[in-house]
């Protein structure tokens, strides 16, 4: 029953096949089972978990039939969970308890979700593999000597072992579509703005979105459905209706026009991940839809742009890490710049200082026309770009990544880290909805292709994502080494 | 563009960071690199563009200016790592 889709879960719960109390141990023996190998979750709430799901069975005794009723999910640990601790990856938020909830911790709260727990993450989501944590790097379940990706690799590899049946995560730059990839499941991130921000920590907040990590499309649209929204906490949310992002999941894709950016089969890209992608396109044109070439002239840039805009707004929202009001602080501080300094010094792992030091160097008096204006020019030209090919096409497809999961500690110096994003960094410059999801495998791991649209397309998006999964089974892959029942 | 220790340990101090002598030539190795990434972005003519600040271009939305918060001083300073009568404490500013 684990293995199941939300989907599936969904219409056990209802025909009373299940409890979610069951379904909720179930999940909690599996964690006991296989975190110590994987360490997918940095906190596990047992006693509140089973708590809610007796409350969930009552109220379904009662006649409550929300369709995400009962059923086990798991937080990065990034959205703010009221009483619970909420590290964000860091050393500086250890022992941070927090006092209010994310609106994407309401709104599931709300629907009756029970929370198992919540996952491990990249130090403040700025990383590509999940090294970066304070507690500890997660491990892939396809290959535990590999990474899981990143930062949402804790949330990716809970969902791909099976130790929850979904889970949120949140993109910056590709941090939920990477890991989704690397762990041959399914990972959407939404259009700026259609989720709330509110409570989920800041990392680069024009860049920043929340997004479901799961096991099919359909999955993701059912948790799209409690997600999105308007917030009048968020001032960036936006104000537009939520569709039911279920309703089209099944509209025929004759005529669909797909474009491929010659871009993203060019140098880099390894054999295996391109012909898997190939393979795909195939799929689809036997589907009815139609496959042009497009252009995304400018998309070199994007990796360059995003790493002045990213670490730009990473150092003014990390400026609040000062010791004072909450989090961590040194010992015997000297004098009050003494505390400020070694508190972040002490409090922040390498990668974090890195970013918050190419920062503050890009928002230095006289460099930044040079570097923050100048690549938020290049942004509107990648923006551009997109809406180009939209005008051509209805959904760009291509490889989420240039290659499957590689081996921990393979990639020491940032740059080559960075590069790891190369294909879904744009996507959020532009603030597009782009999915993954797994299409093929070479050598064991798991390959994920990336559909991207419009603005507010996501239940485009999800339509071409289900299709492609209601002809293929590439979403049905287990990882062999978590196969073991408790 | 490169950045030298010097310049390294002026960037520490304006993000409120310390870096020791024996890290500081790692660190400029490092940001130098990424600084060579990001310089790939001067090759383009860009003087005839426009900013992008919000990848929607839309207006930050404003609400009514009224009070909507309860004070909750008490309970939020429960986090701080040094707190006494409603006062966050640090180390002494003045003699």
């Amino acid at each position: 029953m684990i293995k199941s889709t939300v989907a599936e879960l969904s219409l056990a719960l209802a025909a009373g096949d299940i409890s979610s109390v069951e379904l909720t141990q179930a999940y909690l023996n599996r964690i006991a089972q296989y975190n110590g190998e994987l360490n997918a979750f940095i906190t596990v709430c047992e006693e509140s978990a089973l708590e809610q799901a007796k409350a969930a069975d009552v109220a379904r005794a009662k006649g409550d039939t929300s369709s995400l009723l009962g059923i086990p999910l798991a937080h990065k640990d990034i959205f703010c969970t009221e009483g619970i601790t909420t590290t964000c990856g860091s050393r500086m938020l250890g022992n941070f308890v927090s006092p209010y909830n994310a609106t994407v911790v309401e709104r599931f709260s709300d629907a009756g979700v029970v929370m198992l727990g919540k996952t491990n993450m990249d130090e403040f989501a700025m990383g590509s593999s999940n090294e970066t944590s304070f507690f500890g790097a997660v491990k892939n379940p396809w290959n535990t000597a590999c990474v899981p990706g990143g930062s949402s690799g804790g949330s990716a590899a809970a969902v791909a072992a099976d130790l929850c049946a979904m889970a949120t995560g949140t993109d910056t730059g590709g941090s939920i579509r990477q890991p989704a990839a690397f762990c041959g499941i399914t990972g959407f991130k939404p259009s700026y703005g259609r989720v709330s921000r509110w409570g989920m920590i800041a990392f680069a907040s024009s860049l920043d979105q929340a997004g479901p990590i799961c096991k099919s499309a359909e999955d993701a649209a059912l948790m799209l459905n409690v997600m999105a929204g308007l917030d009048s906490k968020d001032s960036t949310s936006i104000d537009k209706p939520v569709e039911d992002y279920t309703a089209t999941l099944n509209d025929s894709l004759q005529g669909l026009r797909i474009g491929v950016p010659k871009q993203h089969f060019a140098e880099g890209l390894s054999s295996e991940v391109e012909q898997a992608i190939r393979d795909a396109l195939a799929e689809y044109e036997k589907m009815g839809a139609i496959i042009k070439e497009v252009d995304l002239p400018n998309s070199h840039l994007s990796v360059p742009a995003y790493y002045v805009i990213a670490p730009a707004e990473a150092s003014a929202n990390l400026s609040r890490y000062d010791g004072v009001r909450y989090g961590y602080r040194c010992e015997n501080p000297v004098d009050l710049e003494d505390m400020y300094k070694r508190t972040r010094s002490e409090g922040f792992g390498e990668e974090v200082k890195r970013r918050i030091m190419i920062g503050t160097y890009a928002l230095s008096a006289g460099f930044y026309d040079a570097y923050y204006r100048k690549a938020q020019k290049i942004r509107r030209l990648i923006k551009v770009d997109f809406s180009n090919a939209f005008k051509e096409v209805d959904v760009i497809i291509g490889p989420t990544s240039p290659h499957t999961a590689f081996k921990l500690g393979s990639k020491s110096d940032p740059v080559s880290m960075y590069l790891e994003d190369i294909y879904t960094i744009a996507v959020n410059l532009a603030g597009l909805p782009a999915i993954s999801i797994p299409a093929g495998s070479a050598n064991g791991l798991p390959i994920g292709m990336h559909i991207v649209a419009g603005d507010f397309e996501e239940a485009k998006v999800l339509n071409v994502a289900h299709q492609f999964q209601k002809h293929t089974d590439w979403h049905r892959n287990k990882p062999s080494a978590m196969a073991k029942e408790a | 563009m490169a950045l030298d220790k010097s310049e390294v340990a002026k960037i520490a101090h304006l993000a409120r960071l310390h870096i020791s002598e024996s890290e500081a030539e790692e660190v400029s190795n490092r940001i130098t690199d990424i600084l060579a990434l990001i310089d790939q972005m001067q090759s383009l003519d860009t003087e005839a563009i426009e900013p992008l600040a919000h990848p929607l271009e839309v207006i930050q939305r404003l609400r009514v200016d009224e009070v909507t918060e309860e004070n909750q001083r008490e309970r939020l300073q429960t986090l701080a790592p040094n707190s006494k009568d409603g006062l966050y404490l640090v180390p002494k500013v003045l003699e």
